[in-house]
């Protein structure tokens, strides 16, 4: 009996022996050593991948602070000021504060004010849509309807209503991910405070513009005189608000025949987190 | 001799492909095969560790296993040394090439288990490949032939994404069927390389 079990254990454990040998000393020299900062740097970023930074995702960003190219530490949007604080004490650098952001979705013509040019039956993407006359929608400015923003979204903060996109500013961390998506280019990023937008991307004059969507801007410049500190300027048939100088009275959005300028909270969730913690989320 | 090597590479690569008439390391076969460029990068790492475990499986298998008489310990056997190699090939890969070790992922680890190596070193033995140069010869058929078929599958695949099934078969249903399809086309090589060398 022991003599059929005794060769093939000492085998099998002689090959394995010899396997673990080679493995340890392969290990021991061709180990690498992984900067253990990069490690600990990439553990403080939120991993959204998102390239808000500017980097190939947040291992690129973790690198480069890592190496000590990359001497910012408030790079990061979706993370905001905890992370930048974070990676500063890491780095035995100063605190720099982030710049928080959130999404602003420039167009209000929704199903009921817009009107349809056409049935898109194709790829229900927004960048598919594009592709075949500038959309189903009569205007070729404004959202295009199929979700490609709240589609790519890693927070949620984009629901489509009404056949347009909102974004639910509390959920928005500013990734800009939504920025890229829109084939239109109708979303934007704004420091989160509480602002005027003009909820509209449409550049045609006021007739034919008004002809397509009863929301869209028809640039008639009540706006722009109203406005008691000249922040307001009509360029290419489309008011356009200068943030330097606004003071958000609302006095704008009061005289709009169309509507089109939305006021209201944009505070995204990095400020929502600061004031109220745990109180809305 | 060299029309040997020849039959042997191409017999293994072509009517006996692993994956497609054999059925053999289909996990990655359909894993990574969605991008042309990591299927390549799988194929060749899997040609590249058929080729080490039958350096390392023919002679333990020849000069100890037969030796001793101890056969039918070959399946244990092999699978420790083909999962010893590929973290030996992990920490190398690691170490000098880690862009290809970060776009294979989570697959070299995967290839441990893949039954297309074990496969490799059992049938190696089985039909009995009298010399090591030949049991060389079917490893990197086998290997050629993995490659192949990720690469072949890969060009499907692309077109399957922008094609529109029904909706009961997207997803897998329709890549199984297309596997499948492809598949049939590999048997049509059966009888093709005896005449192909006379």
């Amino acid at each position: 009996m022991l003599n059929a079990i005794l060769p093939a254990a000492v085998c099998v454990a002689g090959i394995g022996l010899i396997c673990a040998v080679i493995l340890v000393i392969a290990a021991r020299f061709m180990a690498v050593r992984e900067k253990s900062q990069e490690k600990e740097l990439r553990a403080c970023l939120p991993g959204v991948n998102c390239g808000a930074c500017g980097y190939p995702g947040c291992d690129g960003y973790a690198a480069a602070l890592a190496e000590g190219t990359e001497k910012r530490t408030n790079l990061c949007i979706p993370g905001g000021d905890a992370v930048s604080e974070k990676i500063s004490q890491m780095l035995g650098v100063e605190f720099q504060d982030t710049v928080e952001e959130v999404a602003v979705i420039h167009c209000c013509g929704d199903c009921e004010h817009a009107a349809k040019k056409a049935d898109y039956s194709g790829i229900q993407t927004c960048s598919g849509a594009k592709m075949l006359y500038g959309g189903e929608m009569a205007c070729t400015y404004g959202c295009l309807g199929k979700g490609d923003c709240a589609a790519i979204c890693p927070y949620d903060a984009i629901y489509m209503e009404k056949g347009i996109a909102h974004v639910h500013a509390p959920k928005c961390v500013g990734c800009g991910l939504c920025v890229k998506a829109c084939p239109n280019q109708i979303i934007t990023l704004m420091p989160d405070t509480k602002r005027e937008v003009i909820a509209c991307s449409n550049k045609e004059k006021g007739a034919v513009a008004r002809k397509k969507c009863t929301n869209a801007c028809i640039a008639c410049r009540k706006c722009e005189k109203i406005c008691p500190t000249g922040a307001i300027t009509v360029e290419e048939n489309l008011a356009r608000i200068d943030y330097d100088k606004c003071i958000v009275c609302g006095k704008c959005r009061t005289v709009c025949p169309v509507g089109c300028i939305l006021g209201g909270d944009h505070s995204g969730r990095h400020r929502f987190s600061e004031d109220n913690r745990g109180g809305r989320e | 001799m060299m029309r040997d090597l020849v039959i042997i590479i191409f017999t293994a690569m072509l009517v006996n492909n692993y994956v497609l008439v054999r059925f053999l390391g289909i996990c990655p076969f359909l894993g990574v095969s969605k991008k042309l460029h990591s299927a390549v990068g799988m194929g060749l790492a899997v040609t590249f560790v058929m080729l080490l475990a039958t350096a390392a499986t023919w002679p333990i298998q020849t000069y100890v296993l037969s030796e001793f008489h101890l056969e039918y310990l070959q399946t244990i056997v092999f699978i420790l040394i083909i999962a010893a190699l590929v973290q030996l090939v992990e920490i190398v890969l690691k170490r000098y090439i880690p862009a290809l070790h970060r776009s294979l992922g989570i697959y070299l680890p995967l290839i441990t288990t893949n039954c297309a190596v074990l496969g490799v070193a059992k049938n190696n033995i089985s039909e009995g490949y009298a010399t090591f140069i030949e049991a060389m010869a079917n490893a990197l058929g086998c290997g050629l032939g993995f490659l192949l078929a990720m690469v072949l599958f890969a060009g499907v695949r692309m077109r399957i994404e922008t094609a529109k099934p029904p909706k009961c078969f997207e997803g897998m249903p329709i890549t199984l069927i297309s596997a499948s399809i492809v598949a049939l086309a590999f048997y049509g090589f059966a009888g093709v390389i005896d005449n192909m060398f006379l």
